[in-house]
């Protein structure tokens, strides 16, 4: 403050330098708040685009284009020897059986070449469908019956719309032969899109129209038990000890900056010490959810002891007290006093721990939960994948098709980490005290 | 008994241990009545008797469930038949693998050989043999720890002091897997990442400019001596945790001041954790949407503009890891500045200060420490992410500071190198876990130091 040389200033003068600025402070003003809204909606509007372009890519997976054809169970071609027996009835070709149905639909179809063209509207799985309602129901044989067959990609495709029929014969999947009977087919209602329950009840497959989410979700399904059990106990026991029972000294110390520092550990690390400890080391089995718990428990402790050791410092001292002052022991009083209170808030964070471990796929690439299975995992030890893998796994894929898959998979996923979150957040407003 | 079989009959005893142990303890008082003659509840004589049959009796099983597996396989290696028993150890050990196939069911019996075959079925034997003795030595182990503990309940034991002592010593074991852990990766990564350096050198892995981490499987191959040198990745990696931020700091930023010193309650109420949801959507999400929807866009409009923008551009990457990264930001951001006392705002208000001079002048200075660990925290985030770049970044080695060109990270070549079959002595499998070492070394440096400007600072307004 060099005033001292300078006379002050007036009142007035003051005033006058004030006012001359103040609308072009006030515009400053104005615009640094424009920019905040802007930072704010911009945040808001990435995060529109992105369910947008989800939705809106994914949402035909859980549709699915079906053609009706009258099948002709021709006993000459299913069991000629008429044994009826399941094993001949398995080895019959039924493929045949979808060509000779077409033929009887189309029988201006001839040739070869024509047939085949003609039985590639349907999937090359269609045949199993088949197979699997004769052997289930042998008085079919010799029977003619509408029945609904799953369409190949390609119709699928065209039928969504993602294949324009302008483009140049050499330029899409379908033949313009193909688009002819196709309408021919439409013409009689005898294609339709449907509900999509091969997507939801299937394992992986190399073809999009068979191809399902079943087998990640259940593979997802033992990794997040499986982590849950083991990272639960082990969590709420390390917060129990850090705020109830350790004294403050260098061992504590140690501890709580090893939990901060695991938090931020980049999740790929994990993958990393998974893949040498646990299958190099201990010889555990590659790809199986055990292992894929194993690593995501240890990814998710940190979370897990940070949430319950916030949980346990909102519980008040004077609740501690009174049990200690009616004669309990430490560890009764923490075990039917504090730990009852402050169970909402673990279990909040536990469960966003496990979102978080829903999401997760890096440190699972490493330890060989990408291979393609097609067999749902039957326990902890079989191999699988899991959710966001298969993701993954689908947006490698070229064909077409499997782009919509992979937005159905995603979308399922979402719902699965938007009821965890919501569940979380209705837990900490229902049960939330304030003391 | 299987071991799963086995653990449950475990827990089945204990519980039974339970109440073998209460029953005595209020027996010897004669009933409900006599209670206060005993040191501690029945129910910790309960306790006591379960906790002293289930421990031993588990750390038995584990034990012999780790040294089961190699102890049968070696009786099973010396009954093979004499001219498998001397083949080479490799071979051995793929006939090894077959038999240890054939058991778990992995595979037919027609699959294998006669030897693999007789093997496992003397593995299987041997294996029975073993689970059976094992269920026995378990079993009265149990019965006679209970019987034991049993006999030595008196009024004057103290069983409650016993048993919370073991309960504190299961919190401490807890606790100390957070450090076991710490020790785990360094161990392990770095133990990985030593032999690596024992096949190329340090300062051509940290210096060299060239990455091309193919190795030959052949000698006689051509062009596959494999180099290493990691500064493409290095270069990369930066390149797109720049451009991350560059998306990341400003809106974060700006979004934390509008929501903590503009916004109306309600508003923030619905708006904070509709931002904070970005931070919840899986990255392979972010990955998927990267590489099919913002990739392809900027293609598309670099072609209008007339610049030449590669589909696994590093800004697409960087693009979508910055949209991610906002709310970490945001709401590190968001913190700090709801934590500056009330009194500074106040105070420049009263020399005629307006909103913004304030926020600019007094609020973030007064915030900045934290608002730069928090910066900090979510570099080391970008430097760590995965599966964004594994999708939408290149493969390709590329030292430039372009972005419309693709580049490589750290994170993507881990992946690259170690997804797939791996062989565990090459040097192309353990160049993954240097890279891993020197990616958890700057992500630990980097945390460090976040946190301790974090706390510093959260201390000095506290």
């Amino acid at each position: 403050m060099n005033s001292t040389s300078k006379p002050l200033k007036t009142a007035k003068e003051t005033q006058a330098i004030v006012a001359a600025t103040l609308s072009r402070r006030y515009w400053a003003e104005r615009r640094f708040r424009a920019y905040g809204l802007a930072a704010v909606i911009a945040g808001l509007a990435f995060l529109v685009y992105l369910f947008f372009t989800i939705f809106s890519n994914g949402m035909g997976a859980f549709r699915q284009t079906q053609v009706r054809l009258p099948i002709y169970y021709d006993a000459a071609l299913i069991d000629p020897a008429g044994t009826r027996k399941p094993d001949d009835l398995n080895a019959a070709d039924y493929a045949a059986v979808i060509r000779n149905s077409f033929k009887l639909k189309f029988p201006e179809v001839e040739g070869r070449a024509a047939t085949r063209e003609l039985s590639r509207l349907v999937s090359g799985s269609a045949s199993f469908d088949l197979q699997r309602a004769v052997v289930e129901n042998p008085a079919l044989i010799g029977t003619t019956v509408d029945t609904w067959l799953l369409a190949s990609d390609a119709v699928d495709l065209l039928e969504k719309g993602h294949i324009e029929r302008t483009l140049a014969e050499a330029e899409r999947p379908l033949t313009d032969q193909q688009l002819v009977w196709l309408d021919k087919l439409d013409a009689e209602n005898a294609v339709a899109l449907k509900f999509n329950t091969v997507f939801l009840t299937h394992g992986d497959s190399r073809e999009p129209e068979k191809a399902g989410i079943w087998g990640a979700v259940v593979g997802s399904f033992y990794t997040l038990l499986l982590t849950l059990l083991l990272s639960f106990p082990i969590g709420v026991a390390t917060a129990v000890y850090l705020e109830e029972f350790a004294r403050r000294n260098r061992w504590t110390d140690l501890i709580e900056v090893n939990i901060n520092n695991l938090a931020a550990v980049p999740s790929i690390v994990f993958g990393l010490l998974g893949l040498a400890v646990y299958i190099g080391f201990f010889g555990l089995p590659r790809s199986a959810p055990l292992v894929g718990a194993l690593v995501l428990t240890l990814l998710t402790l940190p979370t897990i002891i940070i949430a319950s050791r916030a949980a346990l410092k909102s519980v008040p001292p004077s609740i501690r007290e009174a049990a200690l002052g009616m004669g309990a022991s430490k560890i009764q009083t923490v075990a039917h006093h504090v730990l009852p209170l402050a169970m909402p808030g673990m279990l909040t964070g536990t469960i966003i721990g496990m979102a978080r471990a829903l999401g997760e796929s890096a440190p699972l690439l490493m330890i060989g939960m990408v291979a393609f299975i097609v067999d749902i995992p039957k326990g902890i030890t079989d191999a699988s994948t899991v959710l966001p893998v298969q993701v993954f796994l689908w947006s490698d894929s070229p064909e077409r098709g499997f782009m919509e898959k992979t937005s159905g998979a995603i979308i399922v996923l979402l719902a699965f980490l938007v009821v965890m979150n919501t569940t979380a957040v209705i837990l900490r407003k229902r049960f939330e005290r304030r003391w | 008994m299987t071991p799963a079989a086995l653990l449950v009959a475990l827990a089945l005893l204990s519980v039974g241990a339970f109440w073998i142990g209460k029953s005595r303890s209020l027996a010897i008082v004669g009933g409900t009545r006599g209670v206060r003659n005993l040191h501690s509840l029945p129910s910790h004589y309960g306790f006591m008797t379960a906790l002293w049959c289930a421990l031993p009796a588990l750390a038995v099983i584990l034990v012999w469930l780790v040294f089961q597996d190699a102890i049968i396989l070696r009786l099973v290696t010396d009954h093979l038949p004499a001219g498998v028993r001397d083949l080479p150890a490799n071979e051995l050990s793929l006939v090894l693998n077959d038999v240890r196939n054939l058991v778990a069911g992995n595979v037919g019996r027609d699959a294998v050989s006669e030897a693999a075959r007789g093997a496992a079925d003397e593995y299987v034997r041997l294996r029975g043999i073993s689970r059976m003795s094992l269920t026995v030595l378990t079993l009265v182990m149990v019965v006679c720890t209970a019987l034991f503990v049993r006999s030595r309940i008196t009024p004057e034991l103290r069983a409650r002091n016993r048993v919370e002592k073991v309960v504190e010593w299961m919190l401490i074991g807890c606790s100390t897997i957070a450090v076991f852990t710490t020790i785990g990766i360094v161990a392990s990564v770095a133990f990985e990442a030593f032999r690596f350096f024992s096949m190329v050198s340090p300062i051509e892995f940290l210096f060299g400019t060239n990455w091309s981490p193919q190795t030959a499987i052949r000698a006689d191959q051509v062009g596959s001596s494999g180099s290493f040198g990691a500064v493409p990745l290095f270069a990369g990696t930066l390149l797109i945790s720049l451009i991350a931020m560059v998306i990341a700091v400003p809106i974060g930023l700006f979004s934390a001041i509008y929501l903590a010193e503009y916004a109306n309650p309600r508003f923030r109420t619905y708006a904070k954790p509709l931002i904070e949801v970005l931070a919840g959507v899986p990255t392979v999400v972010y990955g998927f949407f990267a590489a099919l929807t913002i990739g392809p866009a900027l293609r598309g409009w670099g072609e209008s503009f007339g610049i030449s923008v590669a589909s696994e551009s590093a800004l697409a990457a960087g693009l979508v890891m910055g949209i991610m990264i906002i709310p970490f930001v945001s709401s590190l951001a968001d913190d700090m500045i709801s934590a500056v006392p009330q009194s500074l705002r106040d105070g420049a208000y009263a020399l005629g200060a307006t909103r913004s001079e304030t926020i600019k002048q007094v609020v973030i200075r007064a915030a900045l420490p934290g608002i730069v660990g928090g910066v900090l925290l979510a570099v080391s985030r970008a430097i760590g992410e995965t599966m964004i770049v594994v999708m939408a970044a290149g493969l390709a080695a590329n030292l430039t500071a372009n972005p419309f060109e693709a580049v490589t990270t750290v994170t993507v070549q881990i992946v690259t190198l170690l997804v797939g079959d791996q062989e565990f002595d090459s040097p192309k499998t353990l160049a993954a876990f240097a890279l891993g070492l020197v990616l958890f070394l700057v992500t630990l440096a980097l945390n460090v130091l976040a946190l301790h400007i974090v706390r510093k600072y959260r201390e000095q307004y506290e």
